[in-house]
């Protein structure tokens, strides 16, 4: 049953050192203000899953908060690498971390089998693909009725997911429109979720009755931070702030920079500066 | 009518790859070079084409173009949004998906695509993004053009890594491995046209933009390059090639505040 908290409670009740978090959102509702609370309470060893790591995943590797990161595609979207990120794995700044590579097809595969209560996902893929002869998580099985050979991969079970979304309603129901990636299937793959969201509302008894709702009994902990999404964009509320992403291209390029910027942006912020981010956009 | 100074290399390069497309093809459009062609196609001569973007956004028509696969415009001009794990299920895996558009960072002579790392993967010289949605549109579309700017660091003699198989080292390796698709057959870039030979599958220079010589596209090739018992010249670009592209860029300049879009 969701429960509605301050960001500070929804992390420190739902993510502990160790986890696995899954924070979702393909280029839209990213959920930064989630991600800059983590950073704030400093939860170490986490291993982190993400189709595209991008600017949140880059600030928390550099912030050593990651052991371990799942991902299939780790740029800055629209500009280019990801310089903290690189710099972890080219030379174990702040620290080594390890990294499990997939294709965006295995990583939608396995949100999908996490939410179906499945222990793999199977489709057709990987194939002459050299990123199956350096992860060992990708196999392949035959299927039984046909002999074609198929990939193989495990499903996610993340421990906690996290994302950003348009509205709850008080009882706690979420709504995620526009472009909706694998919200639904991370949280539903995932044992706790937290859910940021621009703005919660009475009720959603005027809306659409195929829009994609996550019912209030999936959800653990629901908090109210507009803006949240910031550099991101919430699809009816703001704008993806393209100059924020061309920044951080030069921010990230300086492990000096890098922390100052950190500091002064998310170790002595709090939630309240999204709403001030995304005026105008 | 156009000549070669009014143009630059790199615009040949986004209509000529604009050409190869259609009003009948359903093109899933990676990030890059090819989403400019495949809205300039769209834009000019096949004004029915579906551009699929991999965030989930189907038959979609931005005005501008994305910064990201994933822009607020490809989903406000779609016909439908659908989720990731639906995009990648149904509609790629499916086979509803006659062109897949690539861009590449490396990329060898029999088409196979590095995107993942320079030098070894464990131990890597230059971490790239990786390959996304490529390693399964580069096999489950019906087949995949790709286009890039040519220099020798990015088509070489041997890619460091497999992120998405071409054609393999040639021949029917595609075939062995099992995948019915056609895979690559047309390589766009800023000095030419290539078509994979019929038996080998080495990519092998068609059509040469107007100005190119085969110096020209030796020289910024890393492998020994063949070209076609008959080169044709690509025609230059239409007026209206031009005039499509240089505004939808101009319009892309004004929306993103000055940078270029995908």
């Amino acid at each position: 049953m969701a429960k509605f908290q301050s960001l500070k409670e929804a992390v420190a009740e739902n993510i502990r050192d160790g986890d696995t978090v899954a924070f979702e959102g393909f280029t839209h509702l990213i959920p930064h203000a989630a991600a800059h609370e983590v950073i704030r309470q400093g939860i170490k060893d986490l291993t982190l899953i993400r189709m595209t790591p991008d600017i949140i995943y880059d600030q928390m590797i550099g912030m050593g908060l990651a052991k371990k990161v799942v991902f299939s595609y780790a740029g800055n979207p629209g500009v280019g690498l990801l310089r903290r990120m690189r710099d972890a794995i080219e030379n174990n700044w702040p620290r080594a971390i390890e990294t499990e590579e997939h294709s965006h097809a295995a990583m939608a595969n396995a949100y999908e089998a996490g939410a179906a209560g499945l222990p793999c996902a199977i489709f057709r893929g990987y194939r002459g693909a050299g990123l199956k002869e350096v992860n060992p998580n990708i196999k392949s099985i035959l299927c039984p009725f046909t002999g074609e050979e198929l990939a193989a991969v495990p499903a996610h079970r993340p421990d906690v997911a996290v994302i950003h979304a348009q509205k709850a309603s008080r009882r706690g129901d979420v709504l995620i429109e526009g472009i909706v990636g694998v919200q639904k299937e991370v949280v539903l793959a995932s044992r706790r979720s937290v859910v940021t969201v621009e703005e919660i509302v009475e009720d959603f008894d005027d809306l659409h009755p195929n829009l994609c709702i996550l019912p209030h009994w999936t959800v653990t902990s629901i908090v109210e931070v507009p803006g949240g999404a910031h550099p991101s964009y919430t699809h009816g509320y703001y704008d993806r702030d393209n100059a924020a992403y061309l920044e951080w291209d030069r921010i990230s390029a300086d492990r000096d920079l890098f922390m100052a910027w950190m500091r002064e942006n998310v170790l002595d912020a709090g939630p309240e500066v999204f709403a001030h981010r995304v005026k105008g956009l | 009518m156009t000549n070669r100074s009014d143009f630059t290399a790199n615009e040949m390069m986004t209509i000529a790859a604009a050409r190869a497309l259609s009003n009948d093809d359903v093109c899933f459009v990676g990030i890059g070079a090819p989403s400019a062609a495949c809205n300039v196609a769209r834009l000019t001569h096949a004004p029915d084409i579906t551009l699929i973007y991999e965030s989930g956004t189907i038959g979609t028509a931005p005005n501008v173009l994305p910064l990201s696969i994933g822009d607020g415009e490809l989903c406000e001009t779609a016909v439908t949004t659908v989720s990731v794990p639906e995009m990648f299920r149904y509609w790629l895996q499916g086979g509803r998906i006659s062109i897949g558009f690539l861009g590449a960072a490396q990329i060898d002579r029999f088409g196979n695509i590095n995107t993942t790392v320079i030098g070894d993967y464990r131990k890597p010289k230059v971490r790239l993004p990786g390959g996304g949605g490529a390693p399964e549109i580069a096999t489950s579309c019906q087949e995949v053009f790709i286009t890039m700017k040519q220099a020798t660091r990015s088509m070489v003699e041997t890619i460091d890594f497999y992120t998405s198989f071409g054609h393999g080292t040639g021949g029917d390796h595609r075939r062995r491995l099992g995948i019915t698709t056609k895979g690559p057959t047309l390589l766009i870039t800023d000095l030419a046209v290539w078509r994979p030979d019929p038996e080998t599958k080495e990519f092998t220079v068609v059509s040469m933009h107007p100005g190119v010589d085969r110096n020209m596209i030796q020289e910024t090739c890393g492998w020994t390059v063949r070209f076609s018992e008959s080169v044709e010249e690509t025609p230059p670009p239409s007026d209206l090639e031009l005039t499509t592209l240089r505004e939808l860029q101009a319009r892309t300049e004004r929306a993103h505040g000055g940078k270029k879009g995908n």
